[in-house]
């Protein structure tokens, strides 16, 4: 794309950078550069910059606003203690049916396709629905009810039932397509190598499979991480916005767009960011300590 | 037991029926189980959905009292449902083209290429995906706004974008380096400039890839809220923002009117994955399966 026509100077310190990896490819590299950094990292230290310009008080008394008051500080805990455990029960469920279902079986394309389902519906869609479906005359209750299961409905709408449920009805879908798909990207080969050797599947699981599988996991508890920590709409519309389900987004929603203190609300949303990324780079941390080559599936 | 467990992973001969029995072993059982319930539950909130939307009145009993059509047509009114679909198609698919344009040359040199400042570069692509939408939504529109960009089109596009590159760029590499890359090598050995690999040899096999993060990006724009919801003014609503208004305001409109409008964003969204389905494979979103050598 450039450097058309090299002189003889040019095209000795050319030579040199190609040496250490810098060539004309890199081009390829820069819209995404100009991209992420345009929208992602400017806003970002806008954002930043902003936090540290409260309307009042001096550079860091938003911060300290938030963590003084125990109903913000509460935000933090209350978004991880329904995010952690929705997105590590969707990727622990999705890993023994994913392992299950990665070999050749009738019915297997119209399984995988109604499990994409459920990430097209959306939070917002799940929300009303489980409105409905769990809802104090709901068909779950009235089900339970019927059978003689419980006295009276179960509350599972509005509380912070109804927010984990929304979570697993969307991540767990997202999470099994992943690991599947990791799954299937590792050469069947190498288990039926083990096997040759001897191994039952318990040892072909452990030693092979999950092994080759962990930083694909990694990725995937991310992912379904950061999908359920930024857990907004069914938050306000299955929980309980005002106490059991005031996740952070919300606190950061309401500076924003109902109190109009956007330093306040920027000083939230980089706390937030700055607690999932700790957990994010933990995860990280100990997925580099795992082989992430080739898995040998495409032949 | 021990001889079913043996049984199943065999190498199956080269016979015509060598898919394995789901039938196996007591854990098949629960896992199916899990499985199932899974799926009744989900077809429970679809369904009470659908069947409320077509409800006259549906208030502590099993089914409504009677059925109509009519809540479609006034939620196709009421919320101006027509405009609402074509924006969402809209940014939809500038989204989808701008990102696969931007990403997948970038996938293509984090994939294969080693250089100073990978590891920084990759982290960059990979924070908008790692970060929640809310984070950087608010800062994001904060400088939309102030550049005029938010409160229309360009704005919820230009904010569906942050988090789509780098998908794309995430679901392609894997991809990528499941290319041999001695292919490109010998090509290049029989003269093909960096053009000619890109167009004539990697696209074609990279197009399953393609078409998978293609699918991903618009079903993920298609449902992204927050970003949507933080940028978009009153005529640049997608569906999904569109309906949590509605829903959130559920107090002023009938229950079955927001069902209905809430139906037709799913069916919106099955039409997209009936056609996506068609040219992918789901287990494929991030790598290339390999199964049996046949077709």
């Amino acid at each position: 794309m450039s450097g058309s026509g090299p002189g003889r100077p040019l095209a000795h310190w050319q030579h040199r950078l190609a040496e250490r990896g810098i060539d004309r490819q890199l081009w390829l590299l820069v819209p995404a550069l100009v991209f992420v950094i345009a929208l992602f990292l400017y806003p970002f230290f806008y954002g930043l910059t902003l936090s540290f310009q409260p309307t009042d008080g001096g550079p860091l008394s938003d911060y300290a606003r938030f963590f003084s008051d125990s109903y913000e500080r509460g935000t933090i805990w209350i978004t991880l203690r329904i995010a952690l455990p929705a997105a590590l029960l969707n990727v622990l469920a999705a890993v023994p049916i994913a392992y299950r279902m990665r070999g050749r079986f009738r019915g297997k394309r119209l399984v995988t396709t109604l499990l994409v389902v459920p990430i097209t519906l959306g939070t917002v869609l799940t929300a009303q629905g489980l409105l409905n479906f769990l809802g104090p005359t709901g068909w779950f209750n009235r089900i339970l009810l019927a059978g003689n299961l419980v006295d009276e409905p179960v509350r599972l709408t509005h509380n912070y039932w109804g927010v984990f449920f929304s979570l697993v009805i969307t991540g767990f879908p997202f999470a099994f397509l992943l690991v599947l798909s990791y799954l299937s990207g590792i050469d069947p080969t190498l288990e039926r190598a083990a096997a040759t050797l001897g191994a039952d599947w318990r040892r072909r699981f452990t030693m092979i499979t999950l092994p080759l599988l962990m930083p694909g996991l990694a990725t995937t508890f991310c992912l379904t991480f950061v999908l359920a920590f930024s857990v907004f709409p069914s938050a306000v519309l299955v929980g309980n916005p005002a106490g059991e389900t005031r996740v952070i987004s919300l606190a950061a929603y309401q500076a924003a767009y109902e109190q109009y203190d956007y330093p306040y609300a920027s000083a939230i949303a980089m706390i937030m960011g700055f607690v999932e990324l700790v957990i994010i780079a933990l995860v990280l941390a100990a997925r580099s300590r795992f082989y992430t080559g080739s898995t040998g599936g495409k032949g | 037991m021990a001889t079913i467990t043996r049984a199943r992973p065999s190498p199956p001969p080269a016979t015509t029926d060598r898919r394995p029995r789901i039938t196996a072993r007591p854990a098949a059982w629960v896992v199916w189980g899990v499985v199932i319930f899974f799926f009744l539950n989900l077809l429970g909130v679809v369904a009470s959905v659908l069947v409320s939307s077509f409800g006259q009145r549906w208030f502590d009993t099993w089914l409504p009292d009677g059925y109509t059509t009519s809540w479609y047509g006034r939620a196709w009114d009421e919320f101006a449902l027509l405009q609402v679909i074509v924006v969402t198609l809209e940014v939809s698919v500038l989204v989808v083209g701008v990102s696969l344009l931007i990403g997948v040359p970038a996938a293509y040199v984090l994939a294969r290429r080693s250089f100073p400042g990978k590891r920084l570069i990759f982290l960059v692509f990979l924070l908008p995906i790692l970060m929640p939408p809310i984070t950087y939504g608010i800062p994001l529109a904060t400088v939309l706004y102030k550049f005029g960009l938010a409160g229309n089109m360009s704005g919820v596009v230009l904010a569906n974008l942050v988090p789509s590159v780098p998908f794309v760029i995430l679901t392609m590499t894997p991809f990528i380096e499941q290319i041999d890359p001695r292919i490109e090598s010998a090509a290049r050995m029989c003269g093909a400039g960096l053009r000619t690999v890109f167009l004539r040899v990697l696209t074609p096999l990279l197009v399953p890839g393609i078409l998978a993060s293609a699918i991903l990006v618009l079903v993920r724009t298609v449902g992204m809220f927050e970003l949507t919801f933080l940028t978009a003014g009153p005529d640049s609503q997608t569906l999904v923002v569109a309906l949590y208004y509605s829903m959130s305001a559920s107090g002023i409109r009938a229950q079955q009117s927001v069902d209905a409008m809430a139906v037709i964003y799913t069916s919106m969204m099955l039409v997209l994955l009936v056609v996506a389905l068609r040219y992918v494979n789901p287990t494929q979103l991030v790598a290339q399966v390999k199964e049996d050598p046949e077709h």
